[in-house]
């Protein structure tokens, strides 16, 4: 019977083209506008790194004066979102995690050896070579460095997919030598794409933009005192000048991450970090006991409000939106299945039962709704493209349609049309055939 | 096949309670052909949809070829419906969406009958009314003869036993209407049940037998001669 009600739902939409023109557009329009802001929230607030989120750990030190930091308006714990070159190198040095990492992103200028190229300059992240396997950067050639290379200090680099296909064309570029900032650098890996969304382990420099294009080992880029291209935060002393001045000031632009494989051994690590923070105190380095934070990846992305509020209000709205879609395609299909009361009537008397009729309705409104969905799906697309248009590119990377997106916006307009259709359908099932049939 | 004993029918609000059936009796056998006449709000079609299981009756007992129908469910009564009765209304009451061979295959879906059963079934229903040739024509393209030939057709096709028939000449002019008729009554010489709903005397002189109704009762014109009922009727 369900091809049966399918074809009967098709010819009762040829029957008035205008109204059913206006309840898909009310389904079209309702789901366009909720699937617009529900792609750019999902991107937004999607688990980046989804079989390892609970693993991996971002540490937070307050080192700076928790009074001075609330009086500024800032984080209420006193919390720096970043590390200082001390603690960074401390926490190295201590080895505690199986895996740990600190970075910072900071960039050279490639003078390419093609003399038609010219240079340009490359964002880069100098970082230890446990980053690759902890944020499981997959790799096209090569490999990451070792931990050796970290400890010599080695003129090495690991590039992204893209930079490799601009400079080397693609091309197994492992071994070959690159200028950056005037001296020879060694290509040990070429990533595959890779740049995930948000840019979850370094949220404070453009977290919805492309992973960096090239990686240097931190030890290095410290050698040649490569400064930090990002956010670089100081309160109160900044340091003697100078480099040295400014590895041991208190300014903060090193993110630490450490991978943490059981519960177990991050309440070891939390405990290491009070353990560090008391020192610094005995050491004299604070007149307070600083505080300290791990926060895995679910965690830091909502502490650092990846999803703004304004986010979260503009989808609430555009769900309000399409719920009136909803109300307003209810009232049109109320309006077409109570027009065809008869019909429904005669039905009856030739033995459909109230199921049969609820059975037809409702796969009539489901055909509206895929029909919307559909319909929404364009106004989804259309929506993003513009949001492209107007808005930064760092925004346009979230403006894509996933699979999923599209599965969610086809069930999402199944479901409203379904809902929308559902009291209309009941009332249609409620049909007395004998008053039909006797008023006509 | 029909059997209504001491059937009422009330209509209640909250201040007043209207019978359209009282006390209401009626046999008609299998092979029959009856009329059931009465003056406008005498309770005729109140029978006839509860006769057909569109409505539900208040008191009394109501047995449809055998069996007792007083508390069935929806989905009973729609089957039993579907099985055993088939409607011939004064408005025809085609469904305007679908051709002639698609209205009479209505009823066949809701029976669950194969396409192959169900299309040897539309052909012959078809070609029992004459309108093999209109089997792709919508009911706005037929006249109003044929659109109740075809509603006859649509009745006929589930093989029902017992044939209800609402004024089926009601919107027909003279000429169709004799045509509708005759079919009734070819049909009946085949053996169907019918009971026809009329108000026109003359009509109800083509039944074979005719029970009339008044204020909702039966008024029992079978120890009368037919002739002098029908005379007295018309006075």
């Amino acid at each position: 019977m369900f091809s049966y009600y399918v074809n009967l739902a098709l010819r009762s939409l040829r029957r008035n083209v205008v109204l059913t023109a206006l309840m898909i557009a009310a389904i079209g329009v309702g789901i366009g506008a909720s699937m617009t802001t529900l792609t750019v929230f999902r991107a937004m607030s999607g688990d980046p790194i989804p079989q390892k989120s609970r693993q991996l750990f971002a540490v937070q030190i307050g080192n700076w004066d928790p009074q001075l930091k609330r009086a500024l308006g800032g984080d209420p714990e006193g919390l720096q979102p970043q590390l200082t070159y001390i603690d960074s190198m401390a926490l190295m040095k201590a080895h505690i995690a199986p895996r740990q990492t600190a970075m910072y992103v900071t960039g050279f200028a490639l003078t390419p050896s093609n003399p038609e190229l010219r240079p340009f300059q490359v964002q880069t992240r100098a970082t230890y070579t446990d980053f690759f396997p902890m944020f499981q950067v997959p790799f096209r050639y090569g490999a990451p460095w070792t931990a050796a290379d970290d400890e010599n200090h080695a003129d090495i680099v690991v590039l992204s997919a893209e930079l490799n296909d601009k400079v080397f064309g693609g091309a197994n570029s492992v071994g070959k030598t690159l200028n950056l900032d005037g001296h020879d650098y060694r290509v040990v890996g070429v990533t595959q794409h890779w740049s995930p969304t948000p840019k979850f382990y370094d949220l404070n420099n453009n977290q919805f933009g492309k992973a960096e294009e090239m990686y240097v080992p931190l030890t290095r880029a410290i050698d040649a005192q490569m400064f930090s291209w990002g956010n670089y935060n100081c309160s109160g002393d900044i340091g003697d000048p100078g480099w040295e001045g400014r590895l041991h000031s208190e300014c903060v632009w090193f993110q630490f991450w450490v991978e943490l494989p059981s519960a177990q051994s991050a309440a070891r690590y939390r405990s290491f970090l009070s353990n560090y923070a008391s020192d610094l105190k005995h050491a004299g380095r604070f007149d307070w006991l600083p505080r300290t934070r791990l926060r895995d990846v679910r965690e830091w992305m909502d502490k650092q409000q990846v999803v703004t509020k304004s986010a979260r209000i503009l989808v609430l709205v555009s769900f309000s939106f399409l719920f009136v879609c909803l109300l307003n395609a209810m009232g049109l299909m109320l309006a077409k299945i109570m027009g065809r009361a008869a019909d429904i009537g005669v039905r009856r008397a030739l033995g459909a039962n109230r199921y049969a009729i609820f059975s037809q309705c409702l796969i009539e409104a489901g055909v509206i709704g895929l029909a919307g969905g559909i319909l929404g799906l364009v106004l989804t697309a259309l929506g993003l493209w513009g949001l492209r248009v107007v808005l930064s590119e760092e925004v346009g990377r979230l403006t894509h349609l996933s699979v999923a997106d599209v599965s969610i916006a086809v069930a999402l307009s199944l479901t409203t049309a379904l809902m929308a259709g559902l009291y209309p359908t009941w009332r249609a099932a409620q049909v007395q055939p004998a008053w039909q049939l006797k008023v006509q | 096949m029909l059997k209504m004993t001491h059937l009422s029918k009330a209509y209640r609000t909250e201040v007043v309670e209207t019978y359209a059936l009282r006390d209401f009796s009626i046999h008609v056998k299998e092979g029959e052909f009856v009329a059931v006449t009465g003056p406008s709000g005498s309770g005729k079609t109140t029978f006839l949809t509860i006769a057909g299981l569109l409505e539900e009756f208040t008191g009394g007992e109501y047995q449809l070829d055998g069996a007792n129908v007083r508390g069935l469910n929806d989905n009973q009564r729609s089957r039993l419906r579907n099985e055993k009765i088939g409607f011939i209304f004064q408005a025809f009451n085609l469904i305007a969406d679908l051709n002639v061979q698609d209205n009479i295959d209505v009823p066949l879906r809701y029976r669950g009958f194969n396409g192959a059963e169900r299309r040897r079934r539309i052909q012959d229903a078809l070609s029992r009314v004459g309108l093999s040739a209109r089997a792709r024509h919508y009911p706005a393209e037929l006249s109003g003869g044929q659109q109740q030939r075809v509603a006859i057709a649509r009745a006929l096709a589930g093989s029902p036993r017992l044939l209800l028939a609402d004024e089926p000449t009601g919107n027909l002019d003279t000429q169709m209407a004799r045509g509708v008729l005759d079919l009734l009554e070819e049909l009946h010489r085949d053996g169907a049940t019918i009971v026809m709903v009329t108000h026109d005397p003359e009509l109800a002189l083509r039944a074979q037998r005719e029970v009339h109704i008044v204020d909702g009762q039966v008024v029992d014109l079978a120890a009368q001669p037919r002739a002098m009922t029908t005379a007295a009727l018309g006075a």
